[in-house]
């Protein structure tokens, strides 16, 4: 069995007397270590799947396992950083981390040593020098750079990313998924990152998981990226592994699975 | 135009603070200041201009300012005497209504942020309790002084019990508001952590709601500051309300003009001392 593992996971929601299926029959298999991407169009329930994943939210049929243990609740071994940061505004940065850190390991770590892990994990994303600072003084990067560093903190066993950059500028984006892919290659963390950026997920990921169309959405295909590690970005315009796996992904999502507002 | 003009140089003078000699700094300060003090001061000289030239004609029915001041001038500069019974300064009666404000005030607040956390959490207490507050929070507050004598048999806590009856609504509906606007990214955060109730209360929900419930403490302060005057005019004892009352009975119009300048600025003190908690508290994320 794999490290974490999707056994038949479908959702469904009943508002208002209707039922809407939202993921049937989800299967896949995360090895540890390994990086993987899900992409697929708005509403496919990619974030929803992404919260079963995480405890947020419980699968009506199937489940997932994690070390051969069911996943039923939140918790810090599946940390998660939210799409928009969700820092608190009135702890500062450091304050932000320090919440997560006292808590998740309360009585395992001395005080001095959980303050030097709340400064390692800051200078992991470079954001010692903005410690004090209140989340609305920073920029959205610096936002999400904290998010990374809480989430990292509590010692994932896989860190749930969920359109980490899709709020920011291109180019804040391309310095921050470099960070990723250092801190992946430093920590090797079991990563899974949903997004809908073709480029962000051949670049980051070992394997692409393509979403078909809800309704009823699920695996449509599972795409292998062997792309050699560390990457870097502009030796990897020219690669031809890379860009068969962008055109793959792209075919996938345009040509045979196009967003339902374009089909119909 | 003059306000701009004045406010230039001290913008300039901050932005190079530690090159600047004292003599300019302390020059810009001083204009900074004059132009905050100067719009009131001219206003207020105007008003009580007006006010002398209406009332100095003979059958006038209230004392022009300078009346005023010669009239009052024993109570303006002995605020501290007592003569027993109702017969004391100022400052005795102000202090009396001020602790009548801060038991009924403080008991409100407890009350309504433990009451608005309630209906703000659960849906079945909001469904429950909502439409009564909505029709009890409408009832003016002094409605509500004859039966908290029949209940009390006291005037003391009466009066009390209207402060914090007053200002215990918009404490419960803001706090209420603040709990049920919390984003779920908050929810989902503690979730994560797996912060227990205790935890969850403390740290995210109460910070979150902060600004909300402090929306809701500066409205009861003024409405309660506004209810113990009316109260204390008809419990009578020792309170600024009851010196208004007496003053009028024994027609001193003077004495009451000034009592309802103390009112005003008092009342002003006390908004202004809520809103400075709720910067420090919230650190600077509320609304001011």
């Amino acid at each position: 069995m794999a490290y974490l593992d999707f056994s038949k996971v479908g959702i469904s929601f009943t508002r208002g007397g209707r039922t809407s299926e939202v993921l049937r029959e989800v299967d896949l298999g995360v090895e540890k270590g390994q990086y993987v991407s899900i992409i697929g169009h708005s509403g496919c329930g990619k974030s929803t799947l992404l919260n079963i994943v995480a405890g947020l939210l419980r699968a009506s049929t199937g489940g997932v396992l994690l070390e051969g243990r069911e996943v039923n609740s939140p918790g810090p071994e599946r940390a998660v950083v939210f799409q928009n940061h969700s820092l608190l505004p009135w702890l500062t940065v450091r304050e932000n981390v320090a919440l997560a850190v006292d808590k998740v390991f309360a009585g395992r770590k001395s005080s001095a040593e959980r303050r030097d892990w709340i400064d390692a994990n800051l200078a992991l994303v470079n954001m010692t020098h903005a410690a004090d600072k209140r989340p609305a003084e920073i920029s959205g990067g610096m936002k999400q750079r904290v998010g990374i560093a809480r989430a990292l903190a509590m010692e994932p066993k896989v860190l749930l990313l969920d359109e980490p950059f899709g709020a920011l500028d291109a180019l804040t984006r391309a310095h921050l998924q470099d960070q990723v892919m250092e801190i992946h290659t430093r920590l090797g963390n079991t990563i899974m990152m949903i997004t809908h950026d073709v480029d962000e997920a051949v670049l980051l990921s070992d394997r692409i998981v393509m979403m078909t169309n809800g309704p009823s959405a699920t695996i449509g295909e599972v795409l292998e990226v062997p792309l050699a590690r560390p990457r870097r970005r502009l030796d990897l315009v020219e690669d031809p592994i890379y860009g068969h796996a962008r055109a793959a992904v792209l075919e996938f999502l345009y040509a045979r699975h196009a967003a339902p507002a374009l089909a119909a | 135009m003059s306000t701009t003009a004045a406010r230039l140089p001290f913008a300039k003078s901050v932005a190079s603070t530690s090159a600047a000699p004292l003599g300019p700094r302390l020059a810009g300060f001083a204009r900074h200041l004059a132009a905050q003090v100067v719009p009131p001061a001219v206003v207020l000289i105007m008003i009580l201009v007006i006010w002398e030239i209406l009332c100095s004609r003979p059958g006038a029915g209230l004392p022009p300012p300078s009346r005023v001041l010669s009239d009052t001038w024993e109570l303006i500069v002995h605020p501290f005497f007592d003569n027993g019974g109702t017969d004391k300064g100022l400052f005795w009666h102000i202090s009396a209504s001020l602790q009548r404000v801060a038991l009924g005030y403080a008991i409100a607040a407890v009350v309504g942020i433990a009451l608005g956390t309630l209906v703000g959490q659960s849906t079945w207490a909001m469904r429950g309790l909502d439409p009564i507050f909505q029709v009890l929070r409408t009832v003016p507050p002094l409605a509500w002084l004859p039966l908290a004598l029949a209940a009390f048999r006291d005037g003391q806590p009466s009066a009390i019990f209207v402060i914090f009856i007053t200002s215990v609504w918009p404490i419960i509906i803001n706090t209420a508001v603040g709990i049920r606007n919390m984003p779920q990214d908050y929810r989902n955060v503690s979730a994560v952590l797996r912060l227990n109730g205790f935890e969850f209360f403390w740290k995210i929900m109460i910070p979150s709601a902060a600004p909300y419930i402090f929306t809701g403490l500066r409205i009861g302060i003024g409405l309660s500051w506004l209810a113990i005057v009316a109260a204390e005019m008809l419990i009578g004892g020792v309170g600024i309300g009851f010196f208004i009352w007496d003053a009028w009975n024994s027609s001193h119009i003077s004495e009451i003009i000034l009592a309802l300048i103390y009112v005003g600025i008092i009342g002003f003190l006390l908004d202004r001392v809520v809103a400075a908690v709720a910067v420090y508290v919230t650190r600077g994320t509320s609304v001011q």
